[in-house]
């Protein structure tokens, strides 16, 4: 997947190679934006039919979330590619700390 | 290579928006500052969820009073659809095609407008309609806390592009203004995976009660 400079000492070829492969890359931008499409309106689905539970739907509707953001995260913004070492390493730490805090305010904050 | 260098398409590197020591340090920096907003948004989230519902009296709205479906799916789209015209802008950065590069950030921000058009309307709606402020109630002022730090974020992503746009219009792409692209396009894309939690946590639950 990475989109990295080549060295086939011919720049002609590795130019037809990089464009044949980030078309390639556009493509799968585009079906991983259908499936985030399809994701919500799974999710918006779920609620407007009244049929289920909460206990079911909102634990469902935060998974499609997550599913959700992992496309938009490794696709859409490039952490599938090499050199994101890091990046990934800020924004686990980041999401984290964000899960602690949400489940700390949601537990200890009580009327 | 270096940031002032002419390049041509044949010259273009693969990742332009990697490829000068200014460039690796502003990507680098910029997914620390990305790591830092989510910290950021977590903790409003976690005050939306600790505080949602909690009004002083029976007569304040609640969430599943105040939130309306066809207008959240709306909102959700746009801001969506505006992700993938971001993706297609840096596709055509990475081809070296200055033109087709700012006529998708031009559509990324006409959605961008949408959304932010949609969510004022939302916001004025609550107020009239239905009395919920920011200080009607501690459930208010999370609310507006969140969704309006979201909206303040797109607000600010749309002056960027478009200051971006303004800016590099007659240059041309090259090693200086790639970067600088590439790293406003991660933030707009940043901001819709906040919205992404905002419409499944706020909206979509608040609705099912």
């Amino acid at each position: 997947m990475a989109n990295q400079q080549l060295n086939s000492r011919n720049p002609r070829v590795d130019l037809e190679y990089r464009r044949r492969k980030s078309a390639e890359e556009m493509r799968y931008q585009v079906v991983s934006f259908s499936l985030m499409i399809f994701l919500t309106l799974v999710a918006f689905a779920a609620v407007a039919i009244k049929g289920f539970t909460a206990w079911f739907t909102a634990p469902f509707i935060v998974l499609l979330a997550f599913v959700q953001v992992i496309f938009q995260l490794y696709y859409f913004m490039h952490m599938s590619h090499k050199g994101h070492e890091a990046p990934s390493l800020f924004l686990y730490f980041g999401l984290f700390f964000a899960l602690v805090m949400a489940l700390a305010f949601m537990t200890i904050i009580w009327w | 290579m270096h940031a002032e260098e002419k390049l041509t398409y044949e010259t273009w590197p693969a990742e332009p928006e990697r490829s000068t020591l200014e460039a690796k340090n502003k990507f680098l920096g910029f997914w620390l500052f990305l790591g830092g907003e989510t910290v950021l948004f977590a903790s409003l989230f976690a005050t939306y969820l600790a505080l949602k519902d909690k009004v002083p009296s029976p007569e304040h709205a609640l969430a599943k009073d105040l939130y309306d479906l066809p207008l959240t799916f709306v909102a959700t789209m746009l801001l969506l659809t505006s992700s993938l015209t971001s993706v297609y802008a840096m596709y055509h950065m990475k081809n070296f095609n200055t033109q087709k590069m700012m006529l998708w950030l031009g559509v990324t921000v006409a959605l961008g407008l949408g959304f932010l058009g949609l969510e004022i309307y939302e916001f004025s709606h609550y107020v009239h309609e239905f009395g919920h402020t920011f200080t009607s109630s501690a459930f208010g002022s999370a609310f507006y806390t969140l969704v309006g730090f979201h909206g303040a974020h797109v607000t600010f992503g749309l002056a960027w592009i478009l200051a971006l746009i303004l800016r590099n219009y007659k240059r041309g792409l090259d090693l200086y203004n790639a970067p600088k692209f590439y790293v406003a396009s991660l933030y707009w894309h940043f901001i819709d995976v906040v919205w992404v939690f905002i419409f499944t946590v706020v909206y979509l639950m608040g609705m099912v009660g």
